[in-house]
């Protein structure tokens, strides 16, 4: 049967299951546009494209789902560019749609024409730039398989304006087949043997998590294995939610602003069960001293990411959830007192952790910053879905809110984007309308994509954002501070817009705290009130984020509080 | 080391960038490159010379694999191979020249494929080392241009690279 090419757009969106795109509309994708008008599909209209990627991604990490999102070309395309980035760095599955001036222009300089295929490359797991309507349905299907399977990433699917409305026999591709491209899930079996092997030799084991154990769907798994070997977990940035933050083995994060414990475990474990992690810097610090005594297994999805960084001596290519059923039933048969063995280390783990648990000196005076995320986690009873911005908001909610579950913590890791999480709550929000929702954010950050809260506003969104006003580029102050003799070269905020009455002129609700007895009171209120909410704590401006490990040095070296 | 790969692609528009922009931006080096079509006219076979030590060689056959238009890489120097390069050099020919040219060029196996009143064009194939060889030699008589085409290589035996 013959359909246009946007016909063809929203017959493959709907087999794929999509029910909401995250866009903004423009010249070239007009046809696309026209035909959202008649259709069922929801879609959500930011105020900007860097917002569109951003929500989509967010409803990607709160769901599981593919996020999608669609816009035009020239300007709206290269405004995607951070967002695409951002879901790249930390393997978000989303599609990306960008509208392209009609093909006999391409290449012309024509109006509004970017090659935005040439400038994603390198941050897109694959790219499409469709050039005839007969293989729009394929690349469409394509796109979501590759977006969503293996680890997933960023797809962007660049459509010119005259293949949309060009007409082409349509038939939906029932099987998809990329001969490239064939991820490995099963792990293998004699590899897995030798890891069961490795841990029952092991005196000091230490599961190291990633964001894998999410995008897996392998928490559970985790928690079993842990649980059976009493092996104690430590989890990455990207990891948070993956187990229990409040189960007796758990030792929070690790890494430039982990917890004593997780670092002085890595330092000191003598194996090292690496799952869906990168090991990247912020995570090992010094590389040549990082878990110098240990036998390294890693586990990932992704055969790139092993070996990049640390060595692995037990390397194993696929899906943890996999690996992990497999293994637990392995270490079933093994016979071994896990609990006697590890007693010793565990033992020495409690004594870590109470010589130096996560703190901060409270006061009656001014608001501590980690006193709000305390309070954000007592007042949601840890069941909200938290989104953070960058900077040292994000390191106090990875550090103070007690993730339980997986997808309940979205935060831009890899690429560390401030003005990531306001969007991304928007996002997570559409595909949860019923969830308390915060977005935990710096003063500066926050302005980055502030223009969405008419996007909140405007679909009846109730989003709350936390501000953690220090009046400074809070992060960048700590290391001038720490680095610079104090040279705050440009860091400080001088000037602020009134958040309050900003929240207010967009028809959001404003409110504030000045004052520690306050901060309860106005979360309550936050989220009593069925709109977004824009909460502006004045904090204590010179706090910092601790323990911390200097850039470079090796991550047992943490300056404490 | 110095590695020969040579990589199946998919004979899409765009591949060449792709794998070209992989290299820099993860600066791995390319020391030469070459493509065309394979057997089968929806493949493309590229070589790719490269240098690194084995950590390196082992991200960019990894990294490479990752691309989705990627269907195939091997490392040739994990085995025995055969490479060649083809080369096409512009002589000064002045007449009391043209003996020596042809002398040397008889010498490589080369020929010579195109003339002019005050230049020869020969051609020259083989591995790397003949082609410099050849260079050298007619170096002192006055070279105007050269164009080389990067290594090709093959795996030694029954064994084919297909997909
Ligand atoms: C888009 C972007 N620009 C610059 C940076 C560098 N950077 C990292 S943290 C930070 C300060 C963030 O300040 P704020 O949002 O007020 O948060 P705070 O650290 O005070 O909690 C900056 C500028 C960044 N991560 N992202």
């Amino acid at each position: 049967m013959k359909k246009t090419g946007a016909e063809i757009f929203i017959e493959c969106l709907t087999k794929e299951g999509v029910q909401v795109i995250f866009g903004y509309p423009g010249g070239a994708v007009l046809p696309l546009y026209d035909i959202l008008f008649k259709t069922h599909i929801r879609h959500i209209l930011v105020r900007h494209e860097q917002g569109a990627v951003h929500a989509a991604d967010g409803y990607a990490r709160a769901t599981g789902k593919v996020g999608v999102c669609l816009v035009t070309s020239g300007p709206g395309a290269t405004n995607t560019v951070t967002g695409i980035a951002t879901a790249y760095m930390d393997s978000i599955p989303i599609v990306v749609f960008t509208g392209q001036v009609p093909t006999a222009m391409i290449g012309n300089d024509a109006f509004q024409e970017a090659d935005i295929v040439g400038i994603t490359r390198p941050c897109t797991k694959h790219s499409y730039l469709v050039k005839d309507a007969n293989n729009l349905a394929t690349v469409i299907r394509e796109a979501f398989y590759i977006a969503s399977t293996g680890k997933p990433g960023p797809v962007l699917v660049d459509i010119p304006k005259d293949v949309m409305t060009a007409s082409a026999a349509f038939k939906y591709p029932e099987k998809v087949h990329v001969r490239g491209y064939q991820p490995t899930y099963e792990g293998h079996i004699g590899q897995i043997k030798k890891v069961a092997d490795a841990m029952a030799m092991s005196q000091k084991p230490l599961l190291f998590i990633g964001g894998g154990i999410i995008s897996s769907s392998a928490s559970n798994e985790l928690l079993e294995l842990s649980e059976a070997t009493h092996i104690p977990v430590t989890t990455t940035l990207m990891g948070l939610g993956g187990f229990p933050s409040n189960h007796p083995l758990s030792l929070g994060m690790c890494g430039m602003h982990g917890t004593y414990t997780s670092n002085m475990s890595l330092t000191n474990t003598d194996l090292i069960i690496g799952i869906g992690a990168r090991f990247d810097d912020r995570v090992t610090g010094k590389v040549d001293e990082f878990a110098a005594g240990a036998k390294v297994i890693h586990i990932d999805i992704d055969p790139t990411s092993i070996g990049k960084n640390v060595i692995a001596h037990i390397p194993i290519v696929g899906d943890a959830k996999d690996i992990l059923k497999k293994l637990i039933s392995m270490i079933k048969k093994e016979k071994v007192n896990w609990k006697k063995k590890h007693h010793e280390w565990l033992t020495q783990i409690e004594e870590w952790k109470g010589k130096h648990p996560i703190a901060y000196k409270q006061s009656k005076k001014v608001i501590k910053p980690q006193f709000v995320i305390e309070q954000i986690y007592e007042v949601t009873k840890g069941d909200a879905i938290i989104t953070t911005e960058v900077g040292q908001n994000q390191m106090w909610t990875a550090q103070y809110y007690k993730f339980k579950k997986p997808r309940t913590l979205i935060t831009s890791g890899g690429l560390g984007t401030m003005g990531y999480g306001f969007p991304a709550a928007i996002g997570a929000q559409v595909a949860f309308p019923n969830k308390i929702i915060f977005d935990i954010a710096g003063d500066g950050s926050i302005q980055m994509n502030i223009q969405e809260l008419a996007t909140a506003v405007q679909y009846r969104l109730p989003v709350k954002v936390a501000i953690l006003n220090n009046c400074f580029l809070g992060m960048v102050r700590q290391w001038q501070e720490l680095f610079y003799d104090r040279r705050y070269s440009y860091t400080c905020l001088e000037s602020h817009p009134d958040f309050v009455k900003l929240a207010e002129a967009y028809g959001a609700v404003g409110l504030r705290a000045e004052h520690p007895d306050d901060v309860k009171k106005v979360l309550k209120e936050a989220i009593k009130t069925p709109k977004p909410v824009l909460i502006d704590f004045i904090v204590d401006r010179e706090e910092n984020v601790y323990p911390m490990v200097p850039a470079g040095a090796p991550i047992s070296k943490m300056l404490l509080v | 080391m110095r590695h020969t790969i040579s990589v199946l692609v998919e004979n899409k528009f765009g591949v060449l960038s792709r794998i070209a922009g992989l290299f820099s931006g993860r600066g791995f080096n390319i020391e030469s490159l070459s493509v065309a079509e394979s057997l089968d006219p929806k493949v493309s076979r590229m070589t790719v010379v490269t240098r690194g030590d084995d950590k390196v060689i082992e991200q960019v056959t990894k990294q490479l694999n990752k691309l989705v238009d990627v269907i195939k890489v091997i490392d040739h120097t994990e085995e025995k191979f055969v490479d060649r390069e083809l080369a096409l050099i512009k002589v000064n020919a002045e007449p009391q020249l043209r003996e020596e040219i042809l002398r040397i060029t008889e010498i490589f196996r080369g020929k010579v494929v195109d003339v002019s009143p005050k230049t020869y064009t020969v051609e020259v194939t083989g591995d790397e080392e003949k082609v410099d060889a050849f260079i050298e030699m007619v170096k002192p008589l006055g070279v105007k241009e050269i164009a080389r085409t990067g290594r090709i290589a093959m795996s030694r035996g029954s064994k084919a690279l297909t997909t």
